[in-house]
């Protein structure tokens, strides 16, 4: 009993932890401002600041949400076609794979010439980057569903579509949430990114300048409010996964980076 | 085996001609296979492992098509999956994500007349559903997901799944192979209750020569793979048997013959 209290307490006790070391590390070494702040400069910062934070937080809110809202329709569409159609995904396959091993940093200069500066690029990044794993666990759920189960089913008299309607769409449903946790991520990576390339509003814009102006403490904060708000979307989705999918074994989570 | 002439008799329900199944990659699956199986018949087929006995199932419910020869259930040609037909399985395939109520509704969602009366009429397929499990003493199980099922109990929920639209021609792919003796002897009596209850025909392939002479009317022989039918027993033991019925001499008779007969088969492979 006693165990699992602190194995709940586990994540908050390394990152106050991790605070202690470092404020102390700050103050033995004796660290400039503008190179490593303290924990507890970046704090004051923060309230102090709240106001211009929370209003570049805001936008990066919104464009994240925008992009990974679009990733989610067009992944689960492309994850159907791909894990439902042989031809598609062997048409497919090497393209995506092409296409997934492309840093899409270097993509935002692009999106910039062809859609300017602003919250354009930055949604599209945001889609970019996140609707890759959307797409490989639908595929994966759909491409893996049991020859026996979809026999019953065929014996039935049922087609394709009501294959993939009563069985594939359902059983894929772990995997599709499984894979919204690390798509919301990828996201804000995504976002971010291309705030800080090319945008006038959001985090990354806010941390770029404040960078550019050695307003280090600002930049730490900016961060810190990138990872809060990553934090909150990964627990909201990881609770609707649990939610939806009782059934279900733990799926995997398929790790992809930008 | 029976001449051409009576091929178009009305009372057959599967007809098979001369099939020849080959995979794609080469394997031979059945050969030269023929088969004959009466409306309402009860039949079990055995046979060493690999010899293509999954493969008589796919091709009986048109799930695969033959590399050669004709297929007829009811005296229609198989030209795909044929509607008439239930299956179940080894495994019990039950959907994890839909309670046992609606996996047992999951055949009506799809097979016509029923599929276009789904919604006006759910909550009389509901009851007949309800009505089905408890026939196999499943009743109160229904709103339970299969995995808060125990092995047999699923088997049971999978034998409802595949009589639950009132098929025809019931196809079982070792069904019991799974589950423990004691199981297995008591859905053996739920198996045979059923059938004598409704009437369809029923097609039985399994590994235990015990529940094939216990349960069929006639009990064929497969080779070695390319399987073909090489015997045909008629097992006359008088309905419904019971446990007393499987040690009579008579049964234990039949027993060894078919499992003689299998051994000679696998060492002749
Ligand atoms: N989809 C498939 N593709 C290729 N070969 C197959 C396929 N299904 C079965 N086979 C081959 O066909 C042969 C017969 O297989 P089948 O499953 O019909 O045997 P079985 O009698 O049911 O075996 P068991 O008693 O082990 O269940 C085997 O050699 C098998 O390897
Ligand atoms: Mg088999």
């Amino acid at each position: 009993m006693n165990r699992r209290r602190l194995g709940q307490a586990m994540p908050y006790l390394t990152v106050i932890g991790l605070l202690i070391v470092w404020e102390l590390v700050c103050i033995v070494l004796d660290i400039p401002e503008f190179i490593l702040p303290r924990p507890s400069r970046v704090a004051v910062v923060l309230v102090q600041d709240f106001g211009a934070i929370w209003f570049h937080a805001q936008h990066t809110l919104y464009t994240t949400i925008v992009g990974f809202a679009i990733a989610v329709g067009f992944g689960m569409a492309l994850g159907v076609l791909v894990g439902s159609s042989q031809l598609a995904y062997q048409g497919l396959y090497p393209v995506l794979v092409g296409f997934n091993s492309v840093p899409k940093v270097a993509v935002v200069p692009l999106l910039v010439v062809w859609f300017g500066i602003g919250t354009v690029p930055a949604v599209i990044t945001a889609f970019l980057l996140s609707f890759f794993p959307v797409a490989v666990n639908v595929a994966t759920g759909l491409a893996t569903l049991e020859p026996e189960l979809a026999d019953v089913l065929r014996a039935l008299g049922a087609s394709k579509l009501d294959i993939i309607r009563k069985v594939g769409l359902p059983r894929s449903l772990p995997y599709f949430f499984a894979s919204l946790k690390v798509a919301i991520t990828l996201a804000f990576v995504g976002s971010v990114i291309a705030e800080t390339l090319a945008s006038d509003q959001g985090i990354g814009t806010l941390v770029e300048q404040a960078s550019a102006n050695f307003k280090v403490p600002l930049v730490f904060a900016g961060l810190v409010v990138v990872a809060a708000l990553g934090i909150a979307m990964y627990a909201l989705f990881a609770v609707i996964e649990r939610k939806t999918t009782r059934w279900a074994i733990r799926a995997v989570d398929v790790p992809i980076g930008g | 085996m029976q001449a051409n002439s009576v091929a178009d008799t009305p009372d057959m329900m599967v007809e098979i001609d001369d099939v020849q199944l080959t995979y794609p990659g080469g394997t031979l699956a059945v050969e030269h296979l023929d088969m004959r199986v009466q409306r309402g018949q009860f039949i079990a087929v055995v046979g060493p492992s690999g010899c293509g006995k999954s493969s008589l199932m796919k091709l009986a419910s048109g799930l695969v098509l033959p590399s050669h020869g004709g297929i007829k259930v009811a005296g229609q040609k198989v030209r795909g999956p044929v509607k008439i037909v239930g299956m179940a399985f080894q495994n019990p395939t039950l959907l994890p994500w839909r309670t046992t109520l609606d996996n047992l509704l999951l055949p009506l969602e799809i097979v016509q007349p029923y599929r276009g009366r789904f919604r006006a009429e759910k909550r009389q397929f509901e009851a007949d559903v309800r009505a089905l499990l408890a026939t196999v003493g499943l009743d109160g199980f229904a709103e339970r997901f299969p995995w808060q099922l125990s092995g047999g109990m699923q088997q049971r929920a999978s034998l409802c799944r595949a009589l639950i639209h009132q098929p025809q021609l019931l196809m079982l792919d070792e069904p019991f192979g799974a589950l423990d003796a004691f199981t297995r002897e008591e859905l053996w009596d739920v198996l045979q209750d059923i059938w004598m209850q409704r009437g369809f025909t029923t097609v039985l392939v399994t590994h235990d020569l015990r529940e094939a002479v216990y349960l069929a009317d006639r009990v064929l022989v497969m080779s070695a793979r390319p399987g073909r039918i090489i015997a045909d027993h008629v097992v006359d033991l008088p309905r419904p048997r019971n446990l007393d019925t499987s040690f009579l001499p008579h049964f234990t008779d039949l027993v060894h013959e078919l499992r003689d007969l299998i051994r000679a088969e696998r060492a002749g492979a």
